[in-house]
């Protein structure tokens, strides 16, 4: 089970927490000016990264707040949360979003 | 090929069975192949057997990153059902239970295919209704399924607790008679042993680090043993499809991760069925060797990690102790897991992808064991014609983007 920091309440059980899947994808502007495939990308396609993720969780049976978490897929290391609205750490530090393991 | 029989057996015991010669050749890559398959799996050896066997491309190799079946074919709990809801799924998961029925004799490989029944209980009202609608569905489409009341359970199953005091008591079952179990690594063997014999190379220690493409077509691939040459990429390689795609610099609809399986200690046979509940989270069968199969859910989070929560275990373990008081005081021996692709709607995706000469068989997410047969089958020809097979078709990738979705959430034994 993962042990996760949550930023508002310190670490806490996996248990605690549910999982959001991939963080950063923002809802377009004019869903109804986007073509299906453009909706289909937006709804259904992932990035499914292996290696450095950046995901959202939220600690609902916590503060019931959600925060983003940047975590390795392999090692399931969590590098780094921060909460909703901040810029990612690899943004931060001018990387890539996308990092290979 | 040497063809297995009694009486090569009977030949090679009289010299104490050393001089078996080896099941498929280890060829080193050619610089190039008609088609190349990525994932040395079930799947994707089923798919080189059927592309040599029934559309005559044999100059074809297969490349694995690791070992044979060495993935999730070795992973899994080897349950093989057709019994699903929609008619796009009942067609290739039966076309799939289909060929299983002939197997071993097809590729004189003994695969320990055993029809010994699936069952699904029902431990409430809703449940009951649900599986009377499903086997009504699956019964129009020409698949055996029947409901089974309580005492039927009892009598098919008699080591299952049905007294109605229970937290989770049974009202039912649904129970696909041709549904069982089969051996897993021989699946991959024996699929190997017989595209090696129609002249497929088989590559193991070959992983693939990159697809070359020239103007919106595919032309090989890197790999740790060189660059290969070919017009035809298939790649099926589960739960890493998503990072096979990024090669390509395609992104799909696939979300990879843990799914945990454990094995007990063995003891004499006790349970001679394949029993499933999707209220209570377990499923189990026994393997020849005694041990009792448990099949566990995902995990929540996104992994390739090949290893999952100890929790997970437990509610698990906590399920299968409840619907099976007499397995309480049982040791469990292992546990592991595999990294399943799952897709939006518990669908696969099978099919053409924008590059021509890129195929993808991936998405099979927490069930694809069953499907080995069937998906090799539809797939090869998919690759061999270019135009996929009529019952792959509406598997295909574009369904995201015309909302044709195949949504079989509700088919898994268990709600994963």
């Amino acid at each position: 089970m993962l042990h996760i920091p949550c930023p508002w309440c310190g670490a806490r059980d996996q248990h605690e927490f549910s999982y959001g899947g991939e963080a950063h994808i923002a809802r377009p502007e004019d869903p109804a000016a986007l073509s299906d495939a453009a909706w289909a990308d937006y709804l259904f396609m992932r990035s499914n990264t292996k290696g450095l993720f950046l995901e959202r969780w939220r600690h609902s049976h916590g503060c019931g707040r959600w925060f983003n978490a940047a975590r390795d897929t392999v090692s399931h290391a969590i590098l780094a949360v921060y909460k909703m609205g901040e810029k990612s750490p690899t943004e931060a530090s001018g990387e890539t979003k996308r990092s290979e393991s | 090929m040497k063809r297995y029989s009694i009486f090569s057996l009977a030949r090679n015991a009289l010299s104490r069975h050393e001089n078996w010669s080896a099941a498929w050749r280890s060829p080193d890559p050619k610089p190039s192949y008609d088609a190349i398959i990525v994932g040395g799996g079930g799947h994707g050896l089923a798919t080189a057997y059927y592309l040599a066997k029934e559309h005559k491309l044999t100059n074809v190799a297969v490349l694995e990153k690791g070992w044979l079946g060495g993935g999730n074919t070795g992973r899994n709990t080897t349950i093989v059902r057709s019994n699903y809801l929609w008619d796009e799924s009942a067609a290739i998961y039966e076309h799939a239970l289909k060929l299983w029925e002939g197997l071993s004799q097809e590729l004189n490989y003994n695969t320990m295919f055993s029809q010994r029944g699936v069952m699904n209980l029902a431990h409430n009202l809703h449940d009951l209704r649900e599986l009377n609608r499903r086997v009504n569905a699956i019964r129009l489409n020409g698949i055996d399924s029947e409901i089974l009341s309580p005492q039927q359970v009892k009598a098919f199953c008699p080591i299952i607790d049905i007294s109605p005091d229970l937290r989770f008591p049974v009202m039912g079952a649904s129970l696909q008679r041709r549904g069982g179990n089969a051996r897993h690594d021989a699946v991959a063997w024996g699929y190997a042993r017989a595209a090696d014999a129609r002249g497929v190379d088989i590559i193991q220690q070959c992983e693939v680090t990159g697809i070359l493409r020239e103007g919106g077509q595919v032309t090989g691939v890197e790999t740790t043993r060189g660059t290969i040459r070919t017009p035809k990429v298939a790649v099926v390689v589960a739960g890493h499809a998503s990072v096979l795609a990024e090669m390509a610099g395609l992104r799909l609809p696939i979300q990879s991760h843990p799914l945990q399986a454990l094995v007990s200690e063995p003891v004499k046979p006790v349970i001679d069925t394949v029993v499933m509940s999707n209220a209570v989270h377990g499923y189990v069968s026994q393997s020849d060797k005694g041990e009792l199969v448990i099949g566990a859910g995902i995990d929540a989070y996104h992994s390739y990690a090949q290893r999952g929560g100890l929790d997970i275990i437990e509610e698990n373990v906590k399920a299968i102790c409840e619907l099976f008081p007499i397995f309480r005081r049982l040791r469990l021996m292992r546990h592991w897991a595999g990294i399943v692709d799952t897709s939006p709607d518990a669908s696969p995706i099978i099919g053409k992808t924008p590059l021509r000469g890129l195929y993808f068989n991936c998405g099979w997410g927490t069930g694809g064991f069953k499907a080995t047969p069937g998906s090799g089958h539809v797939f090869a020809h998919t690759i061999a014609r270019d135009e996929p097979h009529p019952i792959a078709a509406p598997f295909a990738l574009d369904r995201f983007a015309t909302g044709a979705l195949i949504d079989e959430h509700g088919a898994a034994a268990v709600a994963h």
